[in-house]
């Protein structure tokens, strides 16, 4: 039909953007006598690949928050008290998999008191999860006893190793479990109801509200999927250090949000898409990966992060001013 | 043929509302037949919006029962007067505009199989109801944002529709429509009346309003003051049931001379114009521009006013030629412009009435840098006064004002600033008929005390009404000029939607 292949060209068009940003990134570095050697490698790449794990599951549940018009700054402080709450059970004794359980459970629960503020105290999200960043890190470092927590290493901890063990497993099982949800995530916001309901409630509110949309509903349960992806990300950021770490991730909402934003993600809310957020993800990896190793400092990179974002913003601004 | 016969469609009995001290609707009986198109008339705070809030479920009523077809109905939310087959279609189009076409017709009612969409069963469900308001043109998978206004109506129609709505209450429909597109929407309510569709139709174009209804309704101070068929009823009778007294002088004339030509556009292109204009404007002069929406009138304004940048040609303003120009300067050099977005440029919404009727002339209100308050609050209540604005004082805040009373404060502002030369755009859209005459009679005050006035307007009688000189545009460019004896209203007609000249 001539009306769905438009639509369908329509999506292609929009992650064609980054993808070609993605392209770009990863051709500059490749460019580059010094590093074109180690860069372009298939061991760099699933480097690459594994150090993305945490920030790709962040940005699974910011990529709903955000189309649905809102925000949660306290992603990264919730990846730091799972993180740690993981930790804390393994090295009380409980076996791994109730760590993983707790961890993602706790990232869940923030999610929710986040959903259920934004909701009933009709605050801007903005506002909510600014507060709930101090509380959720003030909690890990509470929790934590303001050190790193020991743990015993378990099969938690293979989670994020570059090489796995089962070598027919080519990547960390961080990455496939990243894959799967991710795939998910994407089903979930074209083909369910919930998933159109996100995008209506991000696009205008009060419509959705006047159709009979559960906005406060859908609303509360967008924040805690996002919970529970930065519980996730919690427990693997844990498996990556064997530590629970309550200073871990600082700042790295921000990451979470660019790469939201690259992939296509407004932060009005209404637009945004999994792949898009990968990709944004994918291309931020990359930038760190490659700056690393020209042996640039730190600050380098987030100098050209801050720029790729505002540039990114701006070609989208620029392709919807045409399209209107 | 709507059938007398039947239970009406709605019949709402001694409805009351009271808020605080305000007696919105008082003991309100209306009824609403079967196919019928009536007509829901009254000026502003009339009590119509009152009344279709309590219709919708989103206000309950303090007295009063409410019927729809015959059985009782008493809504706890709009969800409920959804579920009871009403739909509310506001001027402010209430679409997601990231969403395609289907997904908002489906929106609240997507067909699903636990949770998941059936996509294919929906599209095909949204062209049937496309076709059957006979826009097949409409692809279910574009993006609303992407649509005109005319378009989305009528995605708004077609949602109301597959929600088997039998009642549709149409609030200003026209307000924002092209004539094509109006037409286009009277077809479609003919079509709707065959299907034994009711609609209340709210606007405050009664010309408009004769053609399209069955029968009328008049509210004014929240009581139903009369109402009967359309068809053998004239204008007049019904705007003085709407106004209460004696209406006789629509476009009260006030003599006034034309003097020196104060603004003279040469061949002045602005960037968001589509053409280059040259025209004067002069002392003492109401000068109409007619045309359709989207014919570059507004772009024009905007330019003079300084708010698009000059692409070509120059303004000459009191014999000094300028081509750069800002908003400030030009209030500096005496420019007033009401923006035909009021929401969106003419008013800070969030502010108060003091706030927004002294936003362009501040300065008499400073004392070494503060403001004062009272002195400020006192000036605007003035003009509350003046024009007749119904709020709660000076420190409300303007958001909560109806649309027409919004619109008044807008051109509060620009009197209260003093501005020599008014560039109005669209400055009586949504004012009841009453403050329509009242915004004349100011006009022509302002003519006669020898200030300049450009006049925008899609209301053809308006213009023929007040101005000296009409000019018109078309599709971007300035086509004609004629003094306003020069006119009629088949030739403004003519030009203003065909854009030739024709001889008289």
């Amino acid at each position: 039909m001539r009306g769905r292949s438009k639509g369908n060209l329509q999506k292609a068009l929009n992650v064609l953007g980054p993808f070609i940003g993605l392209l770009f990134v990863i051709a500059i570095f490749a460019l580059i006598p010094e590093v074109q050697g180690r860069f372009l490698r298939g061991g760099n790449f699933k480097s690459v690949a594994t150090q993305s794990v945490i920030v790709a599951l962040g940005a699974l549940g910011m990529t709903l928050i955000i189309i649905s018009g809102g925000i949660d700054l306290s992603a990264a402080s919730n990846i730091a008290l799972a993180s740690v709450l993981a930790a804390y059970a393994i090295n009380a004794g409980a076996p791994p998999a109730v760590g993983l359980v707790l961890g993602v459970a706790v990232g869940g629960l923030v999610g929710l008191v986040n959903g259920t503020l934004v909701t009933r105290l009709r605050l801007v999200p903005f506002i909510v999860t600014l507060g709930m960043m101090g509380i959720a890190r003030g909690l890990a470092k509470w929790i934590a006893g303001n050190q790193k927590i020991d743990a015993p290493m378990t099969w938690v901890n293979e989670l994020m190793a570059k090489s796995p063990r089962p070598s027919w497993l080519l990547l960390a099982p961080g990455v496939s479990i990243v894959i799967v949800f991710a795939v998910v995530m994407a089903v979930v916001l074209r083909y369910t109801v919930f998933g159109r309901h996100v995008f209506a409630i991000g696009s205008n509110e009060s419509t959705a509200r006047l159709c009979g949309i559960r906005t406060n509903r859908t609303k509360v349960l967008v924040y805690t999927v996002g919970g529970l992806f930065c519980g996730l990300a919690g427990v693997m950021e844990f498996s990556r250090l064997t530590v629970g770490d309550p200073t871990v991730a600082v700042g790295l909402e921000l990451d979470i949000i660019a790469a939201v934003v690259i992939g296509g993600g407004s932060l009005s809310g209404g637009e945004g898409s999994i792949l898009g957020s990968m990709i944004g993800v994918l291309i931020m990896s990359f930038l760190r990966n490659g700056c690393t190793m020209m042996g640039w400092p730190n600050y380098i990179q987030e100098i050209i992060i801050g720029v790729i974002i505002v540039v990114a913003v701006t070609l989208d601004r620029l392709r919807h001013r045409r399209e209107s | 043929m709507p059938d007398p016969t039947a239970p009406p469609a709605l019949r709402m009995e001694e409805v009351g509302k009271t808020y605080g001290a305000t007696r919105a609707l008082d003991s309100v009986t209306f009824e609403l037949r079967r196919g019928e198109v009536h007509a829901l008339l009254g000026e502003n705070g009339a009590g119509k919006s009152t009344m279709m809030k309590i219709l919708s479920g989103a206000v309950a009523p303090d007295s009063g029962r409410m019927f729809i077809e015959g059985r009782p109905y008493a809504p706890t939310g709009p969800l409920d007067g959804l579920r009871s087959g009403i739909s509310m279609i506001y001027q402010e189009l209430n679409l997601a505009p990231h969403l395609t076409v289907e997904e908002n017709i489906m929106l609240g009612r997507e067909a699903h199989a636990a949770g998941w969409l059936d996509r294919r069963g929906m599209k095909a469900r949204v062209r049937e109801v496309l076709d059957l308001v006979h826009h097949p043109e409409i692809s279910p998978d574009v993006a609303v944002k992407k649509l005109g206004v005319g378009a989305k109506q009528v995605v708004e129609i077609a949602r109301a529709l597959l929600n088997r709505s039998r009642i549709l209450v149409m609030d200003e429909p026209t307000s924002s429509l092209s004539q094509e597109d109006s037409l286009r929407l009277f077809e479609i309510i003919r079509r709707l009346k065959e299907q034994d569709v009711s609609v209340i139709y709210i606007s405050h174009f009664l010309e408009e309003v004769q053609k399209v209804a069955d029968r009328y309704t008049v509210l004014r101070d929240g009581r139903n003051v009369g109402s009967g068929d359309m068809e053998g009823t004239s204008l007049e009778a019904v705007i003085q049931l709407m106004v209460g007294q004696k209406f006789t002088e629509m476009f009260p004339r006030v003599p006034h001379e034309r003097g020196e030509v104060v603004v003279a556009l040469k061949e002045m292109k602005g960037s968001r114009m589509a053409s280059a204009v040259s025209l004067s404007l002069a002392w003492g002069e109401v000068l109409g521009i007619a045309g359709l929406i989207g014919s570059g009138r507004t772009e024009m304004l905007r330019t003079m006013f300084g708010l698009d940048a000059l692409a070509g040609g120059c303004l000459v303003v009191s014999g000094v030629e300028t081509t750069k120009a800002a908003p400030w300067v030009r209030i500096g050099q005496g420019f007033g412009l009401l923006s035909e977005d009021r929401q969106g440029e003419g008013l800070a919404l969030a502010l108060s009435l003091a706030d927004n009727i002294t936003l362009s002339c501040f300065r008499p209100y400073l004392r070494h840098g503060l403001l004062r308050v009272g002195k400020q609050e006192r000036a605007a209540g003035d003009w509350i006064g003046k024009l007749n604005i119904k709020t709660l004082g000076p420190r409300q805040k303007v958001l909560s004002l109806s649309g027409g009373n919004q619109q008044k404060v807008a051109l509060a502002r620009l009197l209260h600033q003093q501005a020599d030369v008014l560039l109005l755009d669209e400055p009586t859209r949504g004012i009841d008929v009453v403050s329509k005459a009242q915004i004349y009679g100011w006009i022509g005050e302002l003519a006669s005390r020898a200030k300049a006035v450009l006049f925008v307007s899609s209301y053809l009688p308006e213009l023929l009404g007040i101005c000296d000189r009409i000019a018109v545009f078309h599709r971007g460019s300035l086509v004609d000029v004629r003094e306003a004896p020069g006119w009629t209203a088949q030739s403004l007609m003519a030009a203003v939607t065909v854009g030739r000249a024709s001889g008289g």
